[in-house]
């Protein structure tokens, strides 16, 4: 298979088009405009669409139209712009679309600047916008990985009819690594629920967020969380680094992940028992990961950000051992040596009980 | 192997282009690669820098603190990098922009005028092209071939033309850094 | 002669919900009637949007996309982009149309997108209860205005045909009225040219109908009917604004 660098963000272009997206709609944002303008490039040579929409409002619904075609569609954005999809966002997951959104995080709240960040966990994995739903978030920490898991996240998004979301951020995004080209999918599986022509059916198709009875809506939830847990049993995707023997554990994602990776190498050179486990599907959470590792005294979260998925680090755990927090929003970045400065103070500070 | 670079500079030097040039070398030779322009917490007002980080297993952090090898493309580079380079490093100096001093005696220091001598060649925008010559012949992770391939890899398709200047350039690196260690690098400061 | 009141057969055995007296019942006939005439159920995709008509799709036989509110026209852009031989159409109010989604009206209708839209102007706000819209004329009782609009406070009521007419984009715009069974027949034929316009031109045709929405105009019927006939159509002219490709 064909190996090349890339940018983070062409990588995710360059994946939707392997896997068969032929539809972009977005509006310019710093730090994701390579991946828009790897779109509206490449997608022409495809006989695609990409259209730069007047707004991420405008354009998220544009993306809605596509998705009830059944075709393979995305946007991307960062922060701002993807607060202001959280309406269609809504819409798709009661209407059961799938559609690919993507999130390069910049730093908020407001407009924020655009230094890297996580800061937009909490808006991705706790539904975002309004009503009781989910998307499935990847979390890549690599560029290997925003081209592996955007074609995951079409495929997962075809199979459960849900909105998927890759919430990178702006390192991973910008940074050249070094990656195989995923192989081009074709898209086989059926689709009897998609607007268009009529011909090969005699029943009508409705693509709708409005239930017409409140038992309707009723059953709309219903059959949504039965959804949820279904996907909650099946797509929980972890790394689990060095954990067999770990009695401490960092718990990070994203580009924290591999700052982590160089901080537990370190570490155990200099013989602490450290491990790492990283979130690659944020929603679902991996919490099973948790319970296989039993001999974890105590977990470290490290994020770019004021402390958000420690609330599920602490809810996976569920009060079994101490759950710390390493970490700051506004563009803060933690160096290895900070996070092993962290680990090795609270490992030595009998904090461990 | 794990090479850790940071190449610093002001915009337009072609500092980004040539880590792009180093990463795609060490794709080339089969290793893992990671490229990141200045970002976060490098960044500045009018510096450019990028790190590269040339490894044989998967790169962990593609954030550059203390790399083995710093090519410094000017003064405040200097002294915004200059003391975290890694203890018995390299550092690459572009002489004729750089008038102060590193002082640094744990790590090996190498001075390059390749403003003149990309000057000389009648081509004053290759400068960064023999620095990467010069660091061929003091670092030489990757021989001159898997450059020659990363340069028609990394130059756009509108800056063809470019190439054989570009090579040409290398090679003067080259050349000058052989020369300077033969005959002792001390020497050839002026 | 067509048959006005007859139930097409692009419409649904589900009753009306809008209430007595609610123009809305005229524009779905309208709509359907043309469906039928075109005889394109079967290739067709309405666009519902939010306001009293959300729920057309109970009424239309066909395939019906509903979208959030105001964006209807970005909801149609991307179906017509993935569907680009079938027929869309989105059915919106002014409220959805002039208000909350001004933009995506606006630079839907800049691109020329290749839809038909059937904009209900019932000058107000009517699902939910009757407040300012764009379209609300001068000194008109609103909910939110009740001492009615007060254009230095609130600016003048929006001409959106004549708006959307001025952009190079636009192929046919027109304006009628749901009031008498005269302009009703008018306004079919408007109906039809905006659908024409998009089939045959690949352009972009919207039409406006003056509707009466008697609950929130606190009115009989009948005397919202008068209403807009007298206070509605001085203010919004009816008849073709724009036909740049002379359909017809
Ligand atoms: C984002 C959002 N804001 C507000 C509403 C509430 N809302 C529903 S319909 C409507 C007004 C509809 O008015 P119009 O488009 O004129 O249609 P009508 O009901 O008069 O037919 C409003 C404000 C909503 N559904 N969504
Ligand atoms: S509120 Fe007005 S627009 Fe809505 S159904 Fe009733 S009469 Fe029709």
């Amino acid at each position: 298979m064909e190996k090349t660098m890339m940018k983070g963000n062409e990588a995710i272009g360059e994946a939707a088009l392997r896997a068969g997206c032929r539809y972009y709609f977005g509006y310019p944002i710093t730090p994701q405009n390579e991946l828009l303008e790897h779109m509206a490039n490449n997608l022409p040579k495809h006989d695609g669409v990409f259209l730069q929409s007047e707004s991420e409002l405008a354009g998220a619904s544009m993306l809605y139209g596509v998705a009830a075609t059944g075709k393979r569609v995305m946007t991307s954005s960062s922060s701002p712009g993807i607060s202001l999809m959280q309406e269609t966002i809504s819409y798709l997951a009661s209407a059961e679309l799938p559609a690919l959104i993507v999130n390069i995080t910049r730093g908020g709240p407001g407009l924020g600047r655009i230094t890297p960040a996580q800061s937009d966990y909490f808006q991705a994995v706790k539904g975002g916008g309004h009503g009781d739903y989910n998307l499935i978030v990847f979390a890549p920490a690599s560029v290997q990985e925003m081209m592996d898991l955007t074609m995951l996240a079409f495929e997962l998004g075809d199979k459960y009819r849900t909105p998927t979301m890759i919430l990178g951020d702006g390192i991973i995004g910008q940074m050249m690594e070094s990656v195989t080209l995923a192989e081009p999918v074709e898209i086989k599986q059926k689709k009897p629920w998609t607007v268009g022509r009529r011909k090969d059916r005699d029943y009508r198709n409705l693509v709708i967020s409005a239930p017409f009875t409140n038992e309707e809506m009723v059953e709309l939830n219903v059959r949504l969380q039965e959804k949820y847990r279904e996907i909650e049993a099946n797509e929980q995707r972890v790394e689990c680094y060095r954990m067999d023997d770990a009695e401490f554990a960092i718990v990070a994602f994203g580009i924290v992940s591999r700052l982590s990776l160089a901080a537990v190498d370190s570490m155990r050179n200099k013989g602490y028992r450290v491990g790492l486990i990283r979130p690659i599907t944020l929603w679902p959470f991996p919490e099973k990961a948790f319970a296989s590792y039993p001999q974890v005294k105590g977990y470290l979260t490290v994020e770019m950000n004021e402390g958000q998925m420690v609330e599920d680090v602490r809810l996976a755990v569920n009060g079994a051992v101490p759950v710390h927090f390493y970490g700051r929003g506004g563009g803060f970045t933690p160096a290895p040596k900070q996070i092993e400065e962290k680990v090795a103070g609270i490992m030595e500070g009998g904090d461990l009980a | 192997m794990l090479r850790e670079y940071n190449i610093a500079g002001f915009g337009g030097q072609g500092i980004l282009y040539l880590g792009q040039v180093l990463a795609y070398a060490g794709l080339l030779s089969g290793k893992q690669t990671t490229w990141i322009p200045s970002y976060g917490p490098e960044m500045r007002g009018g510096t450019a820098n990028c790190m590269v980080v040339i490894s044989d297993d998967k790169v962990r952090s593609p954030l550059v603190y203390n790399p083995n090898v710093a090519l410094i493309f000017n003064k405040p580079s200097l002294e915004k990098f200059g003391a975290d380079i890694m203890p018995n490093g390299k550092a690459l100096l572009l002489s004729d922009l750089i008038d102060g001093e590193l002082d640094r005696d744990d790590i090996e220091i190498f001075k390059i005028p390749a403003k003149t001598i990309a000057e000389e060649m009648g081509s004053a925008m290759s400068a960064n092209m023999v620095m990467l010559g010069a660091l061929l012949t003091i670092d030489p992770v990757f021989d001159y071939s898997q450059i020659e391939a990363a340069v028609k890899k990394v130059t756009p398709s509108h800056r063809q033309h470019l190439i054989e200047i570009n090579l040409n350039a290398v090679k003067k690196g080259i050349e000058y850094a052989e020369q300077m260690i033969n005959g002792g690098y001390k020497e050839q400061e002026g | 002669m067509k048959q006005v009141f007859g139930k097409p057969k692009s419409l649904t055995e589900n009753p009306f919900t809008y209430c007595p007296g609610c123009s809305h019942g005229i524009g779905h006939r309208l709509v359907a009637e043309t469906l039928d005439e075109l005889g394109i159920v079967e290739n067709c995709v309405a666009v519902s949007t939010i306001g009293c008509s959300v729920r057309c799709w109970r009424n239309f036989d066909v395939d019906v996309v509903q979208g959030a509110h105001g964006r209807g026209m970005a909801v149609a852009t991307g179906l017509k982009r993935a569907l680009p031989d079938e027929v869309i159409f989105t059915y919106q109010g002014d409220g959805d149309l002039a208000a909350i989604g001004m933009a995506e009206t606006m630079h839907a209708a800049a691109r020329g997108e290749a839809i038909t839209v059937v904009f209900i102007n019932n000058s107000l706000f009517g699902a939910t209860g009757g407040q300012l819209a764009p379209t609300t004329l001068a000194g008109q009782w609103t909910s939110t205005y009740p001492n009615g609009r007060d254009v230095d406070w609130t600016g003048e009521p929006i001409r959106m045909a004549e708006i959307l007419a001025s952009l190079p984009s636009t192929s046919y715009i027109a304006r009628e009225a749901l009031t008498s069974p005269k302009r009703i027949l008018q306004a079919k034929k408007a109906v039809r040219k905006a659908f024409d316009v998009q089939i045959n031109h690949n352009g972009f045709g919207l039409v406006e109908l003056l509707a009466a929405c008697p609950i929130n105009l606190k009115l009989k019927p009948v005397d919202a009917v008068k209403w807009v006939e007298d206070k509605m159509i001085p203010y919004y002219p009816l008849g073709e604004i724009k036909n740049t490709k002379g359909v017809g």
